[in-house]
């Protein structure tokens, strides 16, 4: 699904992450830790095509990103949903909208998706804030609202960048869960977190493993919980 | 060619959905109505100064070069004589279609600008004038200055090159000037359209990441700024001209024997203003595009 082959990227002169060497499975669950500037939204960035390395190889869906188009990114970005702890809604748009706009953007029919909509909104348990805008939602709505744009079309690949940051620990621990049904449906998860109270939640739930990033490395590879 | 008809289609009444994802409000899209509107205006008072100044080269080009004065400068005794051999000369020299004895009168009422009324014929040595119009290829000019050197030795022949030149070469560069300008109208628009695209996406480059993070292609998040700058800016131009065209309608029309043509456009000249909102919407549709594509190259 991810591979990093000696792979690394620099802000012109600073150096970011290096020497990456990792593979993330189809079907994998995977938290990516460590500490605030040690490289993980880069990190995540790589595994979406927002970023392409300096150096090495980063290949996703079998693809090296590096020899994408930029169009050509944008479309393996369809099979990808993206989580992020700011949520990142059109403030103009309202939930039900904001949702989605995946469809929107890939040229789908919203009508013909009207009944998934609902269903992703009742499985988020979101249905009675379908027409709230963005700035009339909770921490809480709108992470699930995110989640709920990330899944709505159909991806393969599930990237959470601090889903639970801003959220208390139920609504974390929902999240969680919501995460953990999807990984059961053969997506793969990567969550990038510092929280690891939601790291030791999830090893009653799945088969997660860690990446651990310090400094611009990887100190663990894919240990298991 | 269908293909980029297909685009502009689509641009604009296609893809609602692209429309949508960006914010309506935004001061750069409300100026570009504006901007539009003045542009056009302009360009539909250029077009007409355009238009007028190649009529007036026309008329005084063609109107002109087909006549000529015979002035007789010559004693008040001997007058007559010599006009009366100007005259004989001029009934036998082919090209001439025919010519008449200027009156004092009628001579009085050209002087009347710089001198003023009543003025007293009998005290004012004015010369003999035969106005000549000029027919086919026109005379041989030579033989007719030989001739009349001959026989009327007080005769100067006056083709009027000497001013009309001037004036038509005048009016040919007003014509010239005034397309320069609409050239300048149209390179400003597309100058304004483009910095109004680059501003609006600046605006909204948090929209711009959040479509990138759905999948959404260059060209989607293009369309929408594309989409709405055009319409705008057919909008505002389609305003512009109308007011424009309304303004020069309750302009008076140029006397028949006018010597300076009216701004109205005339006949099937009223359709060529139309077309300033269509050539606006092309402009504004092709510069936003650049620019929005451009932009979202550089934004990645």
């Amino acid at each position: 699904m991810i591979e990093f082959v000696n792979a690394g990227f620099a802000y012109g002169k600073a150096e970011i992450l290096h020497n990456m060497n990792v593979a993330l499975p189809v079907g994998s669950f995977h938290f990516l830790t460590g500490n605030s500037g040690s490289g993980k939204t880069t990190f995540l960035k790589l595994c979406h095509g927002a970023l392409r390395p300096s150096v090495g190889v980063v290949k996703l869906f079998g693809q090296e990103i590096a020899a994408l188009s930029r169009d050509d990114i944008a479309r393996m970005r369809r099979k990808i949903g993206v989580v992020h702890q700011d949520c990142q809604f059109l403030d103009h748009l309202n939930l039900r909208e904001n949702i989605a706009l995946p469809l929107s953007v890939s040229g789908q029919k919203l009508e013909k998706y009207q009944a998934d909509l609902n269903d992703l909104l009742n499985w988020v348990d979101l249905a009675h804030r379908a027409d709230a805008l963005p700035a009339e939602l909770s921490g809480g709505e709108r992470q699930r609202g995110a989640l709920a744009r990330a899944v709505i079309g159909g991806p393969d690949l599930i990237i959470a960048d601090e889903p639970t940051g801003n959220i208390d620990w139920d609504m974390g621990q929902r999240i969680l869960t919501l995460l953990v049904e999807l990984n059961k449906l053969g997506k793969t998860i990567v969550i990038a977190t510092h929280d690891l109270n939601l790291i030791r939640a999830a090893k009653s739930l799945v088969a997660a493993r860690v990446l651990r990033l310090q400094k611009g490395e990887l100190q663990l590879a894919g240990a298991e919980l | 060619m269908m293909g980029f008809v297909r685009r502009i289609s689509a641009a604009l009444i296609g893809e609602t959905g692209a429309d949508r994802v960006v914010p309506a409000s935004g001061a750069a899209a409300q100026l570009t109505v504006l901007v539009s509107a003045c542009i056009a205006f302009l360009a539909v008072f250029a077009l007409s100064l355009a238009l007028a100044a190649g009529t007036l080269a026309q008329s005084w080009s063609t109107a002109l070069a087909r006549t000529a004065t015979v002035r007789v400068s010559a004693p008040i005794d001997q007058m007559q004589q010599q006009l009366a051999s100007v005259s004989r000369v001029l009934e036998t020299t082919p090209g001439i279609a025919s010519f008449r004895t200027v009156e004092d009168a009628e001579k009085l009422k050209l002087l009347e600008p710089w001198l003023g009324e009543d003025l007293p014929a009998a005290a004012l040595a004015l010369p003999g004038m035969i106005a000549v119009t000029e027919e086919g290829a026109g005379p041989d000019l030579e033989g007719l200055l030989l001739r009349l050197k001959a026989e009327a030795p007080a005769a100067v022949w006056d083709d009027h090159e000497r001013w009309r030149l001037p004036l038509v070469t005048s009016a040919d560069q007003l014509r010239w000037v005034t397309l320069l300008a609409l050239a300048l109208i149209a390179a400003t628009f597309v100058a304004i359209v483009t910095l109004a695209t680059q501003s609006a996406l600046a605006a909204n480059l948090g929209v711009i990441g959040t479509l990138r993070l759905v999948g959404a292609t260059d060209t989607y998040i293009a369309r929408a700024f594309v989409r709405r700058f055009t319409l705008r800016a057919v909008l505002g131009a389609t305003i512009g001209t109308a007011l424009c065209m309304i303004l020069l309608v309750f302009l008076p029309r140029a006397a028949a024997d006018s010597f300076l043509p009216s701004l109205r456009y005339n006949g099937f000249a009223w359709l060529l203003p139309l077309t300033i909102p269509v050539i606006a919407g092309v402009t504004a549709f092709v510069a936003t595009r650049r620019a929005a594509m451009h932009n979202l190259k550089t934004l990645s």
